[in-house]
């Protein structure tokens, strides 16, 4: 190992936010000449490394190291003076400037103190050259697809920073044929000695094009490893944080006999978000979502529910066509949706307990009906009772109550609808575990009353537990779906790396 | 880059039609007497409407241009009306003290966070309110030089006179476009009107830019302060009320978008130039109400600003269009 020097290396850093802590003594390096791919969920503590490294932030232990040297990196520009060059996942250029400036700017070639254009040009078209992109560099920025602007800032970075290069969800709107074009360029700077840090979602991208594999969870480092020496599946357990020889337990239940008041979603798809798929759900099922962040969970749950209107296929309720194009018709079907993210979506923080109950209620009965306060309260204490919401008071603002009972009041927001179909994205998130099981035992409730339930979860062995069929979905595709006994802890991380007909065999 | 010069374009054949239909109207209007006055009646506007354009351009607003008029006119009456300082000196007094005030109010809208539009609004009446504390009194100017300096002209051909301050406000302008298409400063303004935290990502030293900008708009306001005092060889607390809102007309009607990053110095030449020929025309008519212009730029700026927020859907629609196609 010591004949490769390490460009960067980042030891034992620990950094924590209001107690919280992001990163938990995490290692990591980057050599000359690799692709170095950094994984892990939502939360696992990518980003943070990422911006102790580039100088956004300052970790509170550790050392960061750039050629043997230990260093303190002040800001980005020291950073980029280190060496390291960043792309973010949302181009951070200049869409009003031209491609010359962008690549240029605070650093222009002078003439007799003003910018000499003509020499900023040619040397912007010179080093773009490199790349195999040929285009008017005097054109501004925002003429060009993202892709080509991807390359830009990569190339941009390159040329000021020219060791190590940082790519932060470069291929996240990227087609097919644009993430080809990008791996090029990456592995011929590769060649050129460059260490490449690259952070993605797709697991069959890091396959494709990284050397070396660090998987945090956590804010805790996992592990490090080969490429080319990692099974899929273990990668997945890795992120995941599940053994395969752990999880041999079955679905609890099987879907019922007969499903009527079924509603169908067939061939339903919305280019770069999700490809179309199939799926239908009837009164006393559970259907979990499994899959990788980015896997086009939310975004199915998003199509389903007319946030995002699909580019394809038919929905039909009970038999009869069904037009949903926005969430309003949604709510008018019985449908009903937690979102991943309540603080940002679903609760009203400064809303009490009894307004947020109402809410969804009195959207749906317009808001010329008024109900009056008797009759919120009434909803209220009611909803209050049935899903042991713990508040002292139903006046009280929600943001002053815990994770988990501010996800029962948006349960219950919906509950007063009495909808015929749930989803919900993500309800255990961010809530301690005696909240979690009771969150699961009320999933399992709602679905003994007679409701669909469309389940997203991160939490494997949850989806086991409530699932009457789990949907596997990969890279933004429905890559399948277990029933009954199929259900097991195993089997889904198996589906999810794509390795089911290989590995089923052990 | 066409499409977003469109607004400049149009501004411009607007000049070029009204011209034309002035001239048409009134054939005494195709004068160099004509050109020279529309220079000498807006240079005070037309300076102070450069500083604006870079604020503009930026994505800032600077709303103490006509007070900071307002206090350096007073400012230098008094100094060399009642303490006999030498005008020169007075001048360079008062644009030091301009442009610390500006470059003061960048700083506060940069290191504190505050919007431009509060900060600049606290500026407005903190100079307003200087000049009444220096006096409430007219002050007029009598001084050998002064006098000297406010009847310079060049005799165009045709007798026109290009005055001292209409000349100037051309330079500003030819400075200003220098300034803004040819320099690293240019270039961060710009940057910094498209998008304040990728300019400050990709290494643009954010803070001396917006300084410098606040600085720039404070310097060219006592500018705009001096000319306006050699134009009416007085002082007087409550003159040039409002000024910052037809400086912010002039830069809109000139193509400059308001949410900053996009535009010409060059444009705002040119809608100086529309307020001042509405203005002519008035004086030509002699029937109008000279609150006529008001109404006129009131129409101008709905229709520009509507083209605007137009040419923004068109190139949203064009660019996501040029993603799912996504060839080079």
């Amino acid at each position: 190992m010591s004949e490769f020097q390490d460009l960067l290396a980042a030891q034992n850093i620990s950094k924590s936010f209001l107690g919280f802590k992001a990163l938990d003594d995490v290692s990591f390096s980057v050599r000359a000449g690799e692709i170095h791919a950094l994984l892990g969920e939502n939360g696992a503590g990518k980003s943070t490394l990422i911006k102790i490294l580039t100088g956004v932030y300052k970790a509170d232990s550790g050392v960061i190291v750039v050629k043997g040297t230990p260093v303190t990196v002040r800001d980005t520009q020291h950073a980029q003076q280190l060496g390291i060059g960043t792309v973010y996942q949302e181009v951070n250029l200049l869409p009003n400037l031209t491609v010359a400036e962008n690549i240029y700017i605070g650093r222009q070639p002078k003439r007799f103190g003003f910018v000499d254009t003509r020499k900023m040009q040619a040397d912007a078209k010179a080093l773009l050259a490199q790349y195999d992109i040929h285009i008017d560099v005097a054109a501004q920025l925002s003429s060009f697809s993202v892709a080509v602007q991807q390359l830009i800032a990569i190339a941009r970075a390159v040329d000021m920073s020219g060791s190590v290069l940082i790519l932060d969800e470069p291929t996240a709107s990227l087609d097919r044929h644009e993430v080809e074009l990008l791996f090029g360029v990456m592995r011929k700077l590769k060649a050129r000695g460059l260490g490449i840090v690259f952070i993605t979602h797709f697991l069959d991208q890091v396959y494709a094009v990284s050397d070396r594999i660090t998987v945090l969870r956590n804010g805790k480092l996992v592990g490090t490893r080969d490429t080319a020496s990692l099974p899929k599946v273990e990668l997945v357990s890795m992120m995941l944080g599940r053994t395969l020889a752990a999880a041999t337990e079955h679905g609890r239940r099987s879907a019922p006999a007969s499903i009527e008041r079924e509603i169908t979603f067939k061939g339903v798809g919305r280019a770069r978000s999700i490809e179309p798929f199939d799926l239908s759900i009837g009164a006393g099922e559970v259907v979990g979502v499994a899959g990788l962040l980015g896997s086009g969970r939310t975004e199915t749950a998003r199509l389903m529910f007319g946030i995002d209107l699909p580019d394809s296929g038919a929905v039909s309720i009970d038999g009869k066509p069904a037009k949903i194009t926005s969430p309003r018709e949604a709510v008018h079907f019985g449908f009903g949706l937690c979102p991943e993210d309540r603080k940002l979506d679903g609760i009203i923080g400064d809303l009490s307990v009894r307004e947020n109950i109402a809410l969804a209620l009195q959207a749906r009965k317009g808001w010329l009906k008024r109900m009056s306060t008797h009759e919120q309260t009434e909803l209220a204490d009611r909803f209050v009772k049935a899903l042991d919401i713990r508040t002292t008071d139903i006046e009280k603002p929600v943001k002053l109550l815990s994770g988990g009972n501010q996800q029962k009041v948006i349960l219950a927001r919906w509950l007063a609808t009495s909808p015929r179909f749930l989803i919900l994205d993500e309800p255990t998130r961010g809530i301690d575990v005696g909240a979690h099981a009771e969150i699961i035992q009320l999933i399992n409730r709602l679905c003994d009353e007679g409701l669909a339930l469309l389940v997203i979860s991160s939490e494997i062995e949850e989806i086991v537990a409530y699932s009457t069929r789990v949907r596997v979905l990969r890279d933004r595709v429905h890559v399948g779906e277990l029933k009954g006994d199929e259900i097991s802890t195993a089997n889904i991380v198996r589906a999810i790396a794509a390795e089911g007909s290989s590995e089923a065999a052990e | 880059m066409s499409s977003r010069l469109l607004p400049f374009y149009a501004t411009l054949a607007l000049f070029l039609v009204a011209y034309a239909i002035c001239v048409f109207q009134f054939p005494n209007m195709l004068s160099t007497r004509v050109v020279g006055n529309l220079l000498t009646d807006n240079a005070f506007l037309g300076i102070a409407a450069v500083g604006m354009t870079f604020v503009i351009l930026s994505g800032g607003i600077d709303l103490s241009v006509g007070s900071v008029i307002g206090f350096t006119g007073v400012l230098i009456a008094v100094l060399i009306g009642w303490y006999g300082v030498h005008p020169l000196a007075a001048f360079a007094i008062a644009l030091a003290i301009s442009t610390a005030f500006g470059a003061l109010m960048g700083v506060i809208i940069h290191y504190l966070d505050v919007p431009a539009f509060i900060v600049t609004l606290a500026g407005m009446f903190l100079a307003r309110g200087m000049a009444f504390v220096i006096t409430t009194d007219s002050i007029p100017i009598n001084h050998e030089f002064y006098s000297t300096l406010a009847g310079l002209y060049y005799r165009m051909p045709g007798g026109g006179r290009l005055t001292l301050i209409g000349g100037l406000m051309v330079l500003v302008f030819i400075a200003g476009i220098i300034l803004a298409h040819f320099t690293r400063f240019g270039s961060y303004v710009y940057a910094i009107g498209g998008n304040k935290t990728s300019a400050e990502l990709m290494g643009v030293p954010v803070a001396r830019a917006t300084i410098g900008i606040y600085a720039l708009s404070g310097f060219l306001s006592g500018l705009s302060g001096i000319v306006f005092s050699l134009y009416t060889s007085a002082g007087y607390s409550l003159s040039a009320v409002g000024v910052e809102l037809d400086t912010i007309a002039a830069v809109v009607i000139g193509g400059t978008l308001l949410t900053g990053g996009v535009g010409l110095v060059a444009g705002t030449f040119i809608g100086v130039l529309i307020q001042g020929l509405i203005q002519t025309y008035i004086v030509f008519d002699g029937t109008l109400s000279s609150w006529w212009t008001k109404i006129v730029v009131g129409l101008l700026l709905f229709a520009f600003i509507a083209l605007q927020r137009l040419l923004v859907v068109i190139s949203t629609r064009k660019a996501a269009a040029a993603t799912s196609h996504s060839k080079e």
